[in-house]
């Protein structure tokens, strides 16, 4: 019987059958052994789309969702232009797959080597590739590229990164002869002096993030200055929403910058999908990972646009590949784009403004909570660190119950932290919901 | 005029006393399509015979170039960084990528010379 | 057409922001500031959307398409789904990771934890990590998880055995956590040489990767055989689940010795491939390897019925991904699966394999099959009869653009010379199979009346033949100014 998308009549099926001279369709399974043949499989009946609608609309029900969000960590609540879904949401962009055959995919393909243009004039490198999995991953690729790039096998990890994104990194590196230094954080920065400590020549990259996980924005130039002349490279991650302000990897002295594109127009979803972007000097470029669209002419002279650079990749080079990536992010990118694109060059400098102004009031209002100090350390963007009375952990949990996400709690991330919290405040935070953080936050406190 | 010897992953080695020029063969650069890069080894760099010494990439492949004899890496043709399509315009002439002080000159036996390449091609 | 960038005009601007409720705060020190602000479009909303909109059309999708494209499960990707995972939008994921925040996630932890027991019933596996984002991803994931099994057992392991007719991502993986690979050659009959591969086992082997069936469409009768010999090395066998749409409800990977699995949930559970990504690539494993498996870890507490995060463990790999996975590619698939059901996904298979095979036998006559066999969700030809007359594979695929079909994958897999790959999956209709037919059986007769023709094929398209060589050398990956 024709059923959920599968289309054929019985009649259609006799006469498939017919063609290939076979009974039955069993009969087409039969190079699989019977004895191998299934013994359990237990899925529950099938369903119509209305019901399993409804279905699902029961287990999102199941979630808080209107949540008051103070918490970053790597995910953001920006707002979304109603463009990023409408268009995104075109079926030509998201039924396609990879534009192996760029004749028939020059919208995905042209798509993609904006957005590498885009990644390149946000960071003010030279390349980008068409996206990785998360900012994590694209951190471990970054660093394993900078190991391959210097032919060395150390990293020095400032311990200010996030720590998820560490955690990554040490899980894509273990199996590898790299030796990992992480380097303790110092009231909420880079730790200079043991980085000046352990540099050498062996150091194939310094990795650092900014705004970093307390928060805090640092000037790396220095730090660049100081890797290169041991011969490594500096590594930034950064926030590319931040980057409508901030100083860019580059003008830092990065030579690869990567990052979590989850902000520009990716909805929370729960962690993903998203995207990680990588860019670099134009000299490191065959040794990117992953895919890479490139400007060329057809046969007429025209524009048009290809994958390229594919020796680098997996299905050429098999176990020689820069990485193993195959299936990227690519839609999550073309969103990435679109929100870039409508937000636009002033808006992302205003967008960006915007967020600080909230996390600074935000800043002002909480430090005139009793117990309550600001980590007053370095500037901030639209993350900061406070410290209470008493540890983080039972205070955000009791706010979570009256629907506030209050921050995280980096007692569960950093020794000694356990008094301390990460406020994170978007442009979608109104002054109320702030005063109310604030007086609730008294509240909790007193008790 | 020196003597030229190929191995069966297709380099040459054109050897003169105790230097041997290093390049592939027209063949493998007809096989390869329009090569785009070539990564060539570091001055200094000592290989074995038959251990990779530079690597090659077409469009749509990539390949290891294997040291056709024992040696260290004198001078490389830094030209073909920026103009890798010179190994298919003259694969076995302008296209040298290495050049090597040899150490062993007895493994030329282990070559072939361009009558057995070329039977060796028949067989492929 | 004019890059979004060719169309900035200074001062415009597309999307406004809402208006400031809190007072301007004071500069940020100068030399934290950028220089000049990143050169972005400056366009209006309408520029943008007819843009976008005409972009999307100088595309091939499924939508508008037969996608016929092997080794990638182009299926219809149901409408339901979008609306599905848009409920979902606004979930921070770490608010799970707050304390006692899992209580107000127990929807989304509750659907990745059954999501994560029914693809484990399919698969025959024992617990699945939903964490790896897509297949290539679940595979090193995987590989991982067997280098921690031999770590905690002091197997001194240093190899990973992959048939030359696996995807690239297999040996690229392996590499990626530090294993040699050793490959071993596929027979005439069509499958990984079986007296090569007992040569090749020993001791040193910390797993085999396969694709069952395999990238010329073939289901491995000696699948059993293969895992007996490996697990006598105390080598574990991984399963290559991108061709897992051939065999739901048929045999399942768990059954025949596999111990790891990933599942590409964009191929065979129905999530859309969004030109190029986001897939999803869970991993699944037998109960040996579970103590293993990347941190966080959902966990049903029985007594109360509540899942809770497990965040650390001694035995763990650590993490792959930052949180829970392509959350909302799970969400589609979990509503893919409890749409289909049971009889759903076998008549998926089913269908999937009556496809391929009724390609294979009416296009047999015109182009050569190397391996004929009964296949299974694909079958691989040559196009070698056409190249006696000088027409590659690639010219075939040029000729289907210009007939309106997305082409196979051509030129894989590998030991295939000019491979073409069919995989028709099972939501296309008989209609559409002839009228592919007819058009692929038009090309073999052109071949031989004009080779010439397919010289400047497509002509249809936006742009002709591209020169993918002057890309290569120069590099130009991003527009200035």
């Amino acid at each position: 019987m024709s059923s959920h998308y599968c289309p054929h009549t019985p009649e259609e099926m006799r006469e498939m059958l017919a063609v290939i001279g076979v009974q039955s369709v069993e009969e087409l399974f039969a190079p699989i052994p019977a004895e191998l043949r299934a013994k359990t499989f237990n899925l529950p009946p099938g369903m119509s789309e209305f019901e399993t609608f409804a279905a699902m609309q029961g287990i999102a029900a199941d979630n808080q969702r209107d949540l008051s969000l103070f918490i970053g960590g790597g995910f953001y609540d920006h707002l979304i232009p109603a463009v990023v879904d409408h268009l995104a949401g075109r079926a030509e962009f998201y039924t396609a797959y990879t534009p192996y055959q760029p004749e028939c995919s020059q919208g995905t393909l042209q798509a993609l080597f904006e957005y590498q243009s885009a990644i390149c004039r946000l960071t003010g490198l030279d390349v980008s590739n068409a996206s990785l999995y998360d900012g994590a991953t694209a951190l471990a690729e970054g660093a394993m590229m900078a190991l391959r790039v210097t032919n060395r096998h150390r990293l020095l990890v400032d311990g200010c990164i996030n720590p998820f994104a560490r955690k990554v990194l040490r899980t894509y590196l273990a199996n590898l002869d790299v030796e990992i230094v992480e380097l303790a954080p110092l009231d909420g920065l880079l730790n200079r002096e043991e980085l000046a400590a352990e540099l050498d020549d062996r150091t194939a990259a310094v990795l650092v993030q900014y705004p970093n996980m307390f928060g805090c924005v640092e000037d790396f130039s220095a730090v660049a200055q100081e890797i290169h002349a041991a011969g490594g490279l500096l590594v930034t991650a950064a926030y590319p929403v931040a980057l409508g302000i901030l100083k860019s990897p580059a003008e830092m002295g990065a030579d690869i910058a990567v990052g979590d594109g989850q902000s520009l127009g990716n909805p929370l979803s729960f962690g993903g999908p998203s995207f990680g972007f990588i860019a670099a000097r134009k000299a490191f470029i065959r040794n990117m990972p992953g895919r890479i669209v490139g400007e060329t002419v057809d046969k007429n002279g025209k524009r048009g646009f290809v994958l390229t650079l594919q020796a680098r990749e997996q299905h050429i080079k098999r176990h020689k590949a820069t990485s193993n990536i195959c299936s990227n992010q690519s839609l999550c990118a073309l969103r990435g784009l679109i929100f870039l694109t409508a937000i636009g060059k002033t808006g992302l400098a205003d967008l960006a403004r915007l967020n600080r102004d909230k996390a600074e009031y935000a800043k002002s209002v909480l430090a005139t909570v009793p117990g309550v100090t600001v980590l007053q350390t370095a500037p901030t963007f639209n993350e900061f660190t406070v410290s209470l009375p008493k540890p983080a952990a039972p205070v955000v949990a009791a706010l979570l119950e009256k629907g506030i996400a209050a921050g995280v709690p980096l007692g569960q991330y950093y020794e000694g932290a356990e008094s301390l919290l990460v406020v994170t405040v978007t442009e979608k935070r109104s002054k109320v919901e702030i005063d109310l953080l604030a007086r609730m936050l008294e509240e909790a406190l007193c008790n | 005029m020196a003597d030229i010897y190929f191995t069966k992953e297709h380099e040459w080695a054109r050897v003169n006393g105790a230097i041997a020029r290093i390049g592939i063969s027209g063949h493998a650069a007809h096989e390869l399509g329009d090569v785009t890069f070539v990564e060539l080894p570091t001055v200094g760099k000592q290989v074995q015979q038959f251990e990779v010494l530079a690597a090659i990439e077409s469009v749509k492949a990539a390949s290891d170039i294997y040291a056709p004899l024992s040696g260290t890496v004198k001078a490389v043709n830094s030209a073909l960084e920026n103009e890798p399509e010179k190994v298919n315009e003259s694969a076995e002439e302008a296209a040298w990528m290495v050049e090597l002080e040899i150490s062993n000159p007895a493994e030329v036996a282990q070559l072939m010379t361009r009558e057995q390449y070329t039977d060796y091609l028949k067989t492929l | 057409m004019q890059l979004i960038y060719e169309q900035s005009v200074p001062g415009r601007r597309g999307v406004m922001l809402p208006t400031s409720d809190v007072p301007l705060a004071p500069h940020l020190p100068v030399h934290l500031l950028r220089s000049e602000v990143a050169a972005l479009p400056e366009v209006s909303e309408l520029d943008m959307v007819r843009h976008f909109t005409n972009l999307s059309r100088r595309n091939f999708s499924v939508d508008t398409n037969f996608y016929p494209l092997g080794s990638c499960t182009m299926k219809y990707n149901a409408k339901v789904l979008e609306n599905a995972a848009n409920l979902f939008a606004s979930l921070h994921p770490m608010t799970a990771l707050l304390p006692g925040g899992s209580a107000v996630c127990q929807g989304a932890l509750g659907m990745l934890y059954d999501l994560g027991q029914w693809l484990a019933d399919v698969t025959g596996m024992d617990e699945v990590t939903t964490q790896p984002l897509a297949g290539a991803h679940g595979e090193m994931t995987g590989i991982m998880l067997i280098a921690a099994y031999h770590k905690a057992k002091g197997n001194r392991k240093k190899y990973v055995v992959v048939p030359d007719s696996s995807h690239g991502t297999n040996p690229a993986s392996a590499a990626m956590v530090g294993y040699e690979i050793i490959t071993i050659p596929t027979a005439p009959y069509g499958d990984m040489d079986l007296e090569l591969y007992k040569q090749a086992m020993n001791n040193e082997v910390a797993a085999v990767m396969m694709t069952c069936p395999n990238t010329l469409g073939l289901f491995n009768p000696h699948i059993k055989e293969i895992a007996d010999i490996a697990h006598s090395f105390d080598a574990l066998m991984y399963y290559d689940g991108a061709n897992l749409n051939a065999i739901m409800g048929k045999v399942r990977p768990g059954d025949v010795g596999f111990d790891v699995i990933h599942l590409n949930l964009h191929k065979t559970f129905g999530t859309p491939h969004g030109g190029g990504g986001p897939g999803a690539g869970p991993v699944g494993v037998k109960k040996g390897l579970a103590p293993f498996l990347p941190m966080p870890r959902i966990v049903l507490d029985e007594q109360s019925g509540d899942l809770l995060l497990e965040l650390d463990n001694p035995a763990t790999i650590g993490r792959t991904a930052s949180f829970f996975g392509n959350f909302g590619v799970m969400v589609k698939a979990y509503a893919y699966m409890l749409m289909l059901g049971r009889a759903g996904l076998v008549q998926v298979s089913e269908q999937a394999v009556l496809n391929a095979n009724y390609i294979k036998e009416r296009l047999k006559p015109w182009y050569e099959l190397p391996f004929d066999l009964t296949c299974m969700h694909e079958c691989v030809f040559s196009a070698s009869k056409q190249l006696a007359h000088g027409v590659h594979a690639i010219d075939i695929a040029k000729f289907l653009i210009d007939k309106g079909y997305h082409p196979p994958t051509v030129y894989f897999p590998l030991i295939v010379k000019e491979a073409i790959m069919i995989e028709p999956t099972e939501t296309e209709s008989k209609a559409t199979l002839d009228a592919f037919i007819e058009v692929m059986i038009e090309a073999a007769s052109l071949a031989e009346s004009d080779p010439a023709a397919f010289a400047d094929m497509p002509r249809t398209m936006p742009v002709t033949r591209l020169d993918e060589t002057k890309a290569a050398r120069e590099q130009q990956v991003c527009c200035s100014g």
